[in-house]
C-alpha cells in the first residue's frame, strides 16, 4: 500500500532513501549486543585511547586572535642558532643590467682577453686599437692609448695596485702603462706572436702568446724574462695565477690545461679533459686548490679540478661555449658567460651546480667577464659591442644586517627580565 | 595558599588545593602562550610568582578569556570532576594541531567527599614543584619546533560524565596530533590534587 505524496519537492529524497534502507541494517542497538561484544567494544575503545569514562569538553568561546601581522618573536631565538636547517631564502638576482655602455669596435675573437677591472675601480677595455678606461665611481671615460698601424690590442691585465696596466699587442709586444699619468712605463719583448693572455703575480707578469710559450717577466729588473714555460702546442688563450701565487693555470687552443708551480718550468699537471680550447679559467676564492675551467664550442663544459692532485672533480655540460668564468667571493657561486645561442650569463650554486640565475640581454657571444673590487658587480663584454654591468653577486655578508635581530629586539628585553636561575 | 584561617599551615584543604591548582593553571597557561610566541610579547607582563618571574597575561581580551576558563576549572575541581586540561595549539592556515599541552589531574576522591582527613604538605614544597614545572615550560623552547604560522589556541577539559555540561562548553573530539613526539614534564602534588604535565608536538621530519 503506498501513500500518495502530492508534493515530492518538500522531501529530501537522498536522505529519505538512506534512512529507509538503513533501518534494515541497523545493528547499533546496544541492548541487542551480547556481553562479549560489549566487552570487546570497551577494550577496543580503551586501546584506541578513547576514555569512555570522561567527557571531553571544549570551551565554546574562542580565544582572541593574536594581532594582525604579528610574527612569532621566538623566531629570533631560533634564527640565532642557525641550526641544521639550510638557509632557504635566496637573494633576488636582478635580471636586468645596472648599466649598458657602448663598446664599438670590440674585436670578436674568442682567444683574446680584452677586459679587466682594477682594484681602484676602473674598467679597462680594449676596442680594437685603443684602450679606454672607465671610472666606475665617477663615470668618466678616458682613452689611455692607441696602437699604431695594423697593430691591435690582444690582452689587458691590471696589476694588483690598480695603477699599472699590462697591455699585450698583436705585434708580440707587451707594455706596462701607468694609468694615472697615462704613460708607458716599460716594454717587454720575448714573444714571437701576439700576446693573447696576461696574469700578474706581485711583481711577476706572466704572458701567454700565440707562439704557445708562456713567459714570466720580473718587471723590476732589466733582464725581465725570468722563465720560459713550454708545454702548449697552440695559442695560450687562458692564463691565471692562483690567489695565493703558488700555481699558474694555463689553457690553450690545443685543448690542454696546464698547471705550473711558481718555481718550476715544467708543468706539474697536464690535463686533457677538455674537448675544445680552454680559455675560461677561474681559481676558487674559498678553496685554495680548486680551479674551474670552461671549454669552447666543441666542449661546452665547465670542469672543476684539484690542482694539487690534478684530479677532475666535476664536469657539467652547459650547452653552449664557455667564454669566461668568475667566482662569487661572498657566496659559493660561479658565474659563466656563454655564446651561441643564448649569449647568456649563468649563475651556478657551488658545489651543487644548480642554476641560480640566467642573465640574458646580449645579442652576441659574451666574450669577457670582469668583477668589481667589492665583488658585487660583474661587467660583461660581448661581440654585440656592449658592456653590461650586472649586480648579480649580492652584498658581502658583513654588510647585510642579520634578519632575526629586528623582531627579536623587543622580545630580548622582556626575555632578559624573566630570570631563569 | 590555605583559605581558612584556622587550618595549620601544612594542612591542605580542598578549597586551598583548588586555589593552588587554579593559580598554577593561570601561570602555566600564560607562560606557554608567551614562550611559544602565540601572542605578541606586548600582551604580557612579568609578575613574581613561585619565587620566579613569570609572564602573566596583560591583554584585556585574553585575560577575560582565561578568567572565564579558569573559573569553570575551579568549579569542576571543587567537585572533583576535572580529569585533564588540554591546551591545543592549532595553525590558522593549516588547521592542523601543532602542539598539545596536557595536564593530567588526579584527585583524592576521599577529600572531595569530605570523608577522609585533610592531608598535610608543606607549602614551600608545593611551590618548589610548581616552580620546576614553570621552568620546564620555559626551557621547552630548546626542543619544541618553532611555530611559524599564526596559531590559535583551544582549551579542552576532560570531565566526569555525570555532571551537566555548562552552557559555555560543548562536546569536542580530543584533537590528537598525527605523528606526535611526547615529552613528559614534571608533576606537582598538593596531596589532594596531583597534576602531571606533558607536551605533545608534531615531530616535523623536515627539521631532522
Amino acid at each position: 500500500m503506498d501513500r500518495f505524496i502530492p508534493n515530492r519537492s518538500a522531501s529530501n529524497l537522498d536522505v529519505a532513501n538512506y534512512n529507509v534502507s538503513r533501518e534494515a541494517k541497523d545493528v547499533e542497538n546496544l541492548d541487542a549486543l551480547s556481553p562479549t561484544k560489549l566487552e570487546y567494544k570497551k577494550q577496543l575503545a580503551a586501546n584506541l585511547g578513547q576514555d569512555d569514562s570522561a567527557r571531553i569538553l571544549a570551551f565554546k568561546q574562542k580565544a582572541p586572535a593574536p594581532a594582525e601581522g604579528f610574527e612569532n618573536h621566538m623566531a629570533a631565538l631560533y634564527s640565532a642558532n642557525a641550526g641544521p636547517r639550510p638557509k632557504k631564502a635566496f637573494r633576488a638576482v636582478p635580471q636586468q643590467p645596472d648599466r649598458i655602455l657602448d663598446a664599438p669596435d670590440l674585436v670578436d675573437d674568442y682567444y683574446l682577453n680584452l677586459l679587466d677591472w682594477s682594484s681602484t675601480n676602473a674598467v679597462a677595455v680594449a676596442l680594437n686599437q685603443a684602450v679606454y678606461l672607465w671610472n666606475a665611481s665617477s663615470g668618466d671615460i678616458q682613452e689611455l692609448l692607441s696602437a699604431q698601424g695594423e697593430d691591435y690590442i690582444t690582452s689587458l691585465s691590471w696589476a694588483a695596485d690598480g695603477k699599472h696596466l699590462a697591455v699585450g699587442y698583436s705585434s708580440a709586444l707587451t707594455q706596462i702603462w701607468d694609468a694615472e699619468r697615462c704613460k708607458p712605463v716599460r716594454n717587454l719583448g720575448g714573444h714571437a706572436a701576439r700576446v693573447s693572455s696576461l696574469s700578474w703575480n706581485n711583481h711577476t707578469l706572466s704572458t701567454g702568446g700565440r707562439d704557445s710559450l708562456i713567459l714570466h717577466h720580473d718587471v723590476r729588473v732589466r733582464e725581465h724574462v725570468t722563465a720560459t714555460l713550454r708545454g702548449h702546442e697552440q695559442e695560450v688563450c687562458g692564463l691565471k695565477w692562483s690567489p695565493n701565487g703558488t700555481q699558474l693555470a694555463s689553457g690553450g687552443n690545443d685543448n690542454l690545461l696546464m698547471i705550473w708551480d711558481a718555481a718550476a718550468d715544467r708543468a706539474t699537471h697536464r690535463i686533457t679533459a677538455h674537448q675544445a680550447a680552454v680559455k675560461a679559467l677561474a681559481w676558487c676564492p674559498f678553496q685554495s686548490n680548486l680551479l674551474a675551467t670552461g671549454g669552447g664550442t666543441a666542449d661546452r663544459t665547465i670542469k672543476f679540478h684539484n690542482t694539487h692532485t690534478g684530479a677532475l672533480l666535476n664536469s657539467i655540460d652547459t650547452g653552449s661555449q664557455v667564454c669566461s668564468l668568475q667566482w662569487n667571493r661572498h657566496e659559493r657561486e660561479l658565474l659563466s658567460s656563454h655564446g651561441f645561442s643564448q649569449n647568456q650569463l649563468c649563475l651556478w650554486k657551488y658545489p651543487s651546480m644548480a642554476k641560480v640565475a640566467e642573465l640574458t640581454g646580449h645579442t652576441s657571444r659574451v666574450l669577457h667577464l670582469a668583477q668589481s673590487p667589492d665583488g658585487t658587480t660583474v661587467v660583461s663584454a660581448a661581440a654585440d659591442e656592449t658592456l653590461r654591468f650586472w649586480r648579480c653577486f649580492g652584498e658581502p655578508a658583513g654588510a647585510a644586517p642579520k634578519g632575526g635581530a629586528k623582531p627579536g629586539a623587543a622580545a630580548g628585553s622582556l626575555l632578559r627580565s624573566v630570570n631563569i636561575r | 595558599m590555605s583559605a581558612t584561617a584556622q587550618a595549620t599551615r601544612n594542612e591542605i584543604t580542598l578549597k586551598g588545593s583548588v586555589a593552588t591548582v587554579s593559580e598554577f593553571f593561570r601561570h602555566a597557561l600564560s607562560s606557554i602562550l608567551y614562550q611559544r610566541g602565540i601572542y605578541a610579547p606586548e600582551s604580557f607582563e612579568p609578575v613574581k610568582a613561585y619565587g620566579l618571574t613569570v609572564m602573566a597575561v596583560k591583554d584585556v581580551k585574553l585575560t577575560a578569556y582565561l578568567q572565564a576558563v579558569l573559573g569553570q576549572f575551579s568549579e569542576w575541581l571543587q567537585g572533583g570532576a576535572l580529569q585533564k586540561v588540554v591546551l591545543v595549539v592549532t595553525g590558522v592556515a593549516s588547521k592542523e594541531v601543532l602542539e598539545r599541552w596536557t595536564f593530567d589531574i588526579r584527585t583524592d576522591k576521599g577529600v572531595v567527599a569530605g570523608s577522609a582527613p585533610l592531608p598535610e604538605k608543606a607549602e614551600g614544597q608545593i611551590t618548589q614543584e610548581i616552580q620546576a614545572i614553570i621552568r620546564q615550560i620555559t626551557a621547552s623552547v630548546t626542543f619544541l619546533p618553532l611555530l611559524q604560522d599564526k596559531c590559535t589556541i583551544d582549551l579542552l577539559a576532560y570531565t566526569d560524565k555525570e555532571n551537566a555540561v555548562p552552557l559555555d562548553w560543548e562536546e569536542s573530539d580530543p584533537r590528537y596530533i598525527a605523528n606526535a613526539a611526547d615529552v613528559k614534564l614534571r608533576a606537582f602534588s598538593t596531596k589532594v590534587h596531583n597534576v602531571e604535565a606533558l607536551v605533545s608536538y608534531k615531530a616535523d621530519d623536515d627539521l631532522l
